[in-house]
């Protein structure tokens, strides 16, 4: 069986349907379990006190701002070269997802900055590089609703995708490249040495296990709208032709 | 149970609050829409059933 067979929106719906109870459940579970964990149950961090657990809320959500741009971003691709509206349809159902986690790492890095750096807001390399993600997705939402096909709507919005990647890309490795500014690096390595300590990495790992989670299931429960949506637009245009 | 968060609190518990509160409100309104689009398709399935047996 081929991936590619899930394309077809019946299928889709038919599987999602089985899937997305079981789905949303373990999502649910992971996310309570990691923030309970995250918040009750570790320690203070020497230097940056208690503010250490907004680190399971932020990080997270800063991971899912940017891969959610890149799942836009495959899943655009595929539209324009295979014309899958499941793929179409997809992209435009992250979008809004990737937003909300893109604010959710905004304005929980300004709360944890405050404290920690003595402002709320600086136009630090990845700070300013995770705002301008967060307009591309408010665009790529504005996009959407501004035109009427949605063949036409599919590939601008495919264009703007490929466009923002360069964004979601420079919000990942921006502390890296310019090497300036206030933000920390990245909190996990592939390297071991340059991990946070044990005590948080645990929780942390967790914590992206529960948002990757909840991710995926918004993504499939909104494509499932998306996808009713766009039958109920055929059947009134066909309505309104009889 | 509460954590003692120390001088910090208002910081930690404002971040949780707002991550929490942006969280749920996505997951209500995805379900909400979700629901709603799928009322409208079963009524139109059904109204373009009801009048096309009438015809047919």
């Amino acid at each position: 069986m081929s991936i590619w067979e899930y394309a077809n929106p019946v299928r889709f719906m038919r599987l999602s349907d089985r899937v997305l109870p079981w789905l949303a459940a373990l999502s649910a579970i992971v996310m309570l379990v990691a923030l309970v964990w995250g918040f009750f149950f570790t320690p203070d961090d020497y230097r940056q006190g208690s503010t250490v657990k907004i680190i399971f809320i932020h990080v997270p959500a800063a991971m899912i701002a940017i891969n959610a741009w890149v799942m836009m971003l495959v899943a655009s691709l595929i539209w324009l070269v295979r014309r899958h509206h499941v793929s179409a349809l997809a992209a435009k159902a992250a979008a809004p997802v990737g937003a909300v986690m893109t604010m959710i790492a905004l304005v929980t890095g300004a709360v944890w900055g405050e404290p920690m750096w003595g402002t709320w807001w600086a136009w630090d390399p990845r700070l300013t590089s995770f705002l301008i993600l967060f307009l591309f997705y408010l665009g790529y939402i504005a996009l959407w609703a501004a035109i009427d096909n949605p063949d036409t709507a599919a590939d601008l919005t495919s264009v703007l995708a490929i466009v923002g990647s360069v964004f979601a890309v420079l919000s990942r490795y921006a502390a890296l490249i310019w090497n300036q500014g206030l933000h920390q690096g990245a909190s996990l390595s592939m390297d071991r040495a340059e991990h946070v300590a044990d005590v948080f990495y645990y929780p942390l790992v967790t914590a992206i296990v529960g948002f990757i989670l909840l991710f995926v299931t918004l993504v499939v429960l909104r494509t499932r709208t998306e996808i009713r949506a766009r039958r109920l637009r055929a059947l009134l245009a066909r309505e309104s032709r009889e | 149970m509460m954590p003692d968060l120390g001088k910090y609190a208002l910081w930690v518990l404002s971040a949780y609050g707002a991550g929490l509160v942006l969280i749920a409100a996505l997951v209500i309104q995805s379900i909400w829409r979700d629901r709603k689009m799928a009322r409208l398709l079963a009524e139109i399935e059904a109204r373009q059933k009801r009048s096309g047996g009438r015809h047919g």
